[in-house]
């Protein structure tokens, strides 16, 4: 049996806004194993945001239980939350999210200069297959390309977990396929615990192990016994 | 209210803090001119009415004596209105409880009459008796400094008489509005006094019965004055007329004068930078938030609002902020006004203060600072607003990065991710950057401004009474002596030094300028009073030409080596064409120095002194005040230290005011726009500071990437704000330059660090509110969004 790296249990998240409460999350119990990869699926406001958010230190439950291996995030305070991040975790999200005045070398090298055992830019870089387009800004990159420096950006620090939020929400079906390649090669290569969100059900197939999200539940977890390549995925 | 209404009305409430901050800098420019402009209407006003219901004089003339019938000559003298012929001269006081003696100027009034040329306002009491020679009344500002009301008494020398007087009344004189003592800097009204005596009485105690020694004359609407002037002269001449002069000159005008101009000098140089820097911020805070509903303005556009509706809609928001600010400008401008006024109401002796309120003057600061506002916001609305909707709809093209030149050498290599990051965005909009620069270096300005009126005060009494006048006291007596009357000055208790002095009234002329000047004797070894260059080095004095002080060279166009006409005005009056042999700097009046033998050659009656300047032991003063008081020759005493203490006392009270005020105003200027600015920055960014957050990065290392930037602009600001600072300054020292006072240009150092210092207080109270957004930055929320 594998590790688990992260445990929920019970977990709920309520928003309020005024008078009127929003329950984002009603009661998670999940588990993601170490070097799996996990795809959470689920319709927009079913909560795999909120429990993405809350596991990768980003928010925090308002009940219920969140550990990281033998760390309890439940009560962290903001400056834990902060190492936390920057010692543990990777994030790729929908709009990239890179810096534009920095170039694609810089924005990886941002995270490696704070980090405890990063590896070079320039390998992270490689390893997305952007060798050749390391001093370029953001604005000279594609949407493919941007999002791939996101990911070698989040793994230069060679993080133990790779949180991944719609990482191919914006992309075409051809790009999206470049990105989920890079991911799969990472989760391999490095052996990092990935989450996938995802609405794109066809997805679920590269996984280890797939979350169905449904208000705010787990509505199913499934095993997959035969993992499909990411390069045979399409859309 | 239309929808488009209730948008601009949602944000400015959101928009609350950076619109008040704006509004804050806009009601400075709004208060500013109308303070500045406000004080000098009333105060022109109040002098102008004062005047007229008081018939101030237009011309005045001093003489040694002429018989009371002159008077009818002058009345005939076309143009003239009326002529009050008086009797006048300064006498020194001598009144319990002060050690030092004082100065008055006695003057008379005519017996059983108003008088028909300056007449005094009675505040309390009656005007003195005809039949009572030791009555007087006397100026307000006096009375007070004294404690002093009607029945009250004190000592005169007058004559060589000692009398005691009484006070029958209190009385204000629209000739003396601002009264200066002899040999005096400031007005220091404990020192000296206008005493009001009946024609009758002083023309006895001075032995002038049916004769005059002064005169002033109102002209007719029209008149010619130079004409007047000159007839005047012409018949006082044989009298021993001093010359005439015009109401320009005489002394309490010229004072206001010059106040009414540096008040206006400085309504044309503050209020613009607030307005100016309000403008910028506008247009900074109006280019982001179209750079955020870029969107919208497409959305508007494609249901049919028309660019003008859409800009419209913009500038509606920029009137809102506007109005804001106009409307605290008006409160705080009057209520600045109100005091500023109220200060001179007390600096200057009025009988009445006439307080108006200037609807064109609030109507023009208010359409200029809407002006300024609109232009502001004109230029960041219709960029957006001329786009097509389809284009407008879509996101802008993504900021174009570059790497910097220093870069390229490997300069920034020791600096961090972070701090290049900061560089590069401040880089990227270089206009913006440096127009942040540039109003923050506005406030380094005006608070290099506002110390630099402590250093000029510095300088001027370092020089002045370290270098130019170093005596301790000054005599001057009734009439001119001959050198013996110096020994016996020198013989008087105390006195360890005493050097003669002499100034002589003459006409000056050269090509078409002609200005009636005082020749001062001056001796090249003199050690008490010298004449000195800027750097208060002694100045050679030639013994066949002319030392003229810069202004007086300016006055009549005369440069080295230029012959000048020169007639003396008393005396002989005789008449010389003199060199220009030096031209030295003067910061008081428009003084000319000759080689005081060559002044005596000139005037032609032998070596004479008008008084002598002492230097005096200061544990033999009483017994030397006592002896002045007691001198009947002595007609004023000038005490350099108390004069020097009234002056610093006067300025640094000024000094401190307007200090007060102008590092209120710097601080809302720097604090406006570094506020502004941060917050800009912080909405355009928040995308990557949360970004950095997310990474792991500390509040902190975030907040380092927001003050690497912010902290590149206020470092280049400093020697911009110190250079615009110099350029005030320099403004500053022209719009108060004037014939009876220039300043120095001088600056410390530390004015400038100073100045430095108090913006980065400011800077750093924006700072710290900008950390507790940074604090509130909500990750998720901006990394959900699209750019």
């Amino acid at each position: 049996m594998a590790t688990p790296v992260f445990e929920a249990r019970n977990v709920t998240k309520v928003y309020r806004t005024g008078d009127v409460e929003v329950h984002a999350l009603r009661g998670i119990d999940a588990t993601l194993y170490e070097g799996e990869l996990t795809v959470m699926l689920g319709p927009s406001g079913s909560g795999k945001s909120t429990f993405l958010n809350i596991i990768g230190g980003l928010d925090t439950a308002t009940s219920g239980q969140v550990r990281f291996r033998d760390w309890d995030l439940t009560d962290a305070s903001s400056r834990e939350l902060t190492r936390f991040r920057r010692d543990h975790v990777g994030f790729v999200f929908q709009f990239y999210n890179l810096i534009p005045s920095l170039t694609a070398r810089e924005n990886v090298s941002l995270v490696t200069e704070i980090s405890p055992r990063p590896m070079k830019p320039a390998d992270a870089l490689d390893m997305v297959d952007l060798g050749d387009r390391m001093d370029h800004f953001p604005a000279q990159l594609s949407g493919g390309e941007q999002q791939r420096v996101a990911i070698a950006r989040a793994i230069a620090k060679q993080p133990e977990v790779l949180l991944c939020d719609e990482p191919t929400g914006a992309l075409d079906s051809e790009t999206g396929v470049t990105v989920l390649k890079a991911l799969e090669h990472i989760n391999a290569e490095l052996d990092t615990s990935t989450a996938i969100i995802t609405h794109n059900v066809g997805i679920q197939q590269m996984a280890h192990r797939v979350f169905s999200f449904l208000d705010g539940r787990i509505a199913e977890t499934h095993v997959n016994d035969r993992r499909v390549a990411a390069e045979s995925l399409h859309w | 209210m239309g929808a488009l209404d209730r948008k601009v009305l949602r944000d400015f409430g959101r928009l609350w803090a950076q619109a008040l901050a704006i509004a804050l800098v806009m009601a400075c420019g709004v208060a500013s001119l109308v303070t500045f402009i406000g004080a000098a209407r009333n105060l022109d006003e109040t002098r102008a009415a004062y005047y007229e219901r008081y018939r101030f004089g237009d011309i005045f003339a001093s003489l040694k004596r002429a018989p009371a019938n002159v008077a009818g000559k002058i009345t005939a003298i076309d143009g003239v209105a009326a002529v009050e012929a008086r009797v006048r001269d300064l006498v020194i006081l001598d009144i319990t409880g002060m050690r030092e003696p004082a100065s008055g100027m006695a003057i008379s009034l005519p017996d059983f009459r108003e008088p028909s040329v300056n007449r005094p306002f009675l505040r309390d009491g009656r005007l003195p008796h005809p039949g009572n020679p030791d009555e007087v009344a006397v100026t307000e500002a006096f009375a007070k400094a004294h404690g002093f009301s009607p029945g009250a008494r004190f000592q005169a020398v007058l004559n060589g008489t000692k009398r005691t007087l009484t006070i029958s009344g209190v009385v204000l004189s629209p000739e003396f509005i601002y009264a200066l003592g002899p040999g005096d800097i400031m007005p220091d009204d404990k020192r000296f006094g206008i005493l009001f005596f009946s024609q009758r009485a002083l023309a006895g105690l001075l032995d002038l019965e049916g004769a005059f020694n002064d005169v002033s004359v109102r002209l007719l609407k029209g008149a010619n004055e130079q004409a007047v002037l000159d007839a005047l002269d012409r018949i006082l001449e044989v009298y021993g007329g001093a010359g005439a002069i015009p109401r320009k000159d005489q002394q309490s005008h010229a004072f206001l004068d010059s106040e009414l101009e540096q008040l206006r000098s400085i309504a044309g140089i503050i209020p613009p930078i607030f307005l100016a820097v309000s403008a910028f911020l506008i247009n900074m805070i109006l280019s982001r938030l179209i750079a955020l509903e870029r969107e919208q303005i497409g959305l508007f556009k494609a249901v049919g609002y028309s660019s003008t509706a859409v800009a419209a809609h913009y500038i509606k928001l920029v009137v809102a902020i506007s109005a804001l600010g106009i409307a605290g400008g008006f409160a705080l401008g009057t209520w600045l006004g109100n005091g500023m006024f109220r200060l001179y109401g007390d600096f200057f002796h009025f009988p009445f203060l006439i307080f108006r309120t200037h609807a064109d003057v609030y109507l023009i600061a208010a359409a200029v600072s809407l002006l300024a506002g609109v232009a502001g916001g004109l230029n960041a609305v219709w960029k957006t607003v001329r786009l097509a909707p389809a284009v407008a709809m879509r996101p802008p093209s993504p900021t174009v990065y570059r790497k910097l030149a220093p870069e390229r050498l490997g300069l920034l290599k020791p600096f961090s991710r972070l701090t290049v990051m900061g560089l590069r965005h401040l880089m990227r909009h270089p206009v913006r950057s440096g127009l942040t620069a540039l109003g923050t270096s506005f406030a380094v300005g005006l608070l290099v401004i506002s110390m630099f009126f402590a250093d000029i005060t510095n300088a001027l009494t370092a020089w002045l009474y370290d270098q130019h006048q170093r005596q301790s006291a000054t005599l001057i007596f009734s009439e001119e002596q001959g050198p013996g009357a110096l020994q016996a000055v020198r013989r008087l208790p105390g006195v360890l030094d005493a050097e003669p002095m002499r100034s002589v009234s003459a006409l000056l002329r050269h090509a078409h300028h002609e200005r009636r000047m005082s020749l001062t004797a001056a001796t090249p070894d003199a050690q008490l009073v010298r004449v000195v260059d800027d750097a208060g080095r002694p100045v050679f004095i030639s013994k066949t030409g002319l030392t003229l002080t810069e202004r007086a060279a300016a006055i009549l166009e005369a440069r080295r080596g230029d012959l000048i006409d020169v007639q003396l005005l008393q005396g002989k009056r005789r008449s010389a064409r003199l060199p220009v042999a030096e031209i030295v700097p003067s910061y008081f009046g428009y003084a000319v120095f000759m080689h005081a033998d060559a002044l005596d050659r000139l005037a032609g009656e032998g070596p004479r002194i008008g008084g002598a300047n002492l230097m005096v032991d200061a544990h033999q003063v009483d017994a030397l005040y006592a002896a002045i008081k007691q001198t009947p020759q002595i007609g004023s005493l000038t005490l350099q230290d108390a004069s020097r203490a009234k002056f610093d006392e006067t300025l640094e009270q000024n000094i401190v005011i307007a200090t007060t005020v102008y590092v209120m105003l710097a601080v809302i200027v720097a604090f406006g726009v570094v506020y502004n600015a941060a917050r800009i920055q912080l909405s355009e960014r928040a995308r990557e500071l949360a970004s950095l957050r997310v990474l792991g990065f500390t509040e902190r290392e975030v907040y380092s990437v927001l003050l690497a930037e912010l902290g590149a602009i206020v470092m280049i600001a400093q020697p911009l704000g110190w250079l615009i600072g110099l350029g005030l300054c320099w403004l500053v020292v022209n719009g108060f330059d004037s014939d009876l006072f220039r300043m120095p240009f001088v600056i410390e150092a530390d004015t400038f660090a100073i100045a430095s210092l108090v913006t980065l207080a400011a800077v750093a109270v924006s700072c710290i509110i900008i950390w507790q957004r940074i604090l509130n930055l909500d990750l998720i929320r901006v990394l959900k969004t699209r750019e």
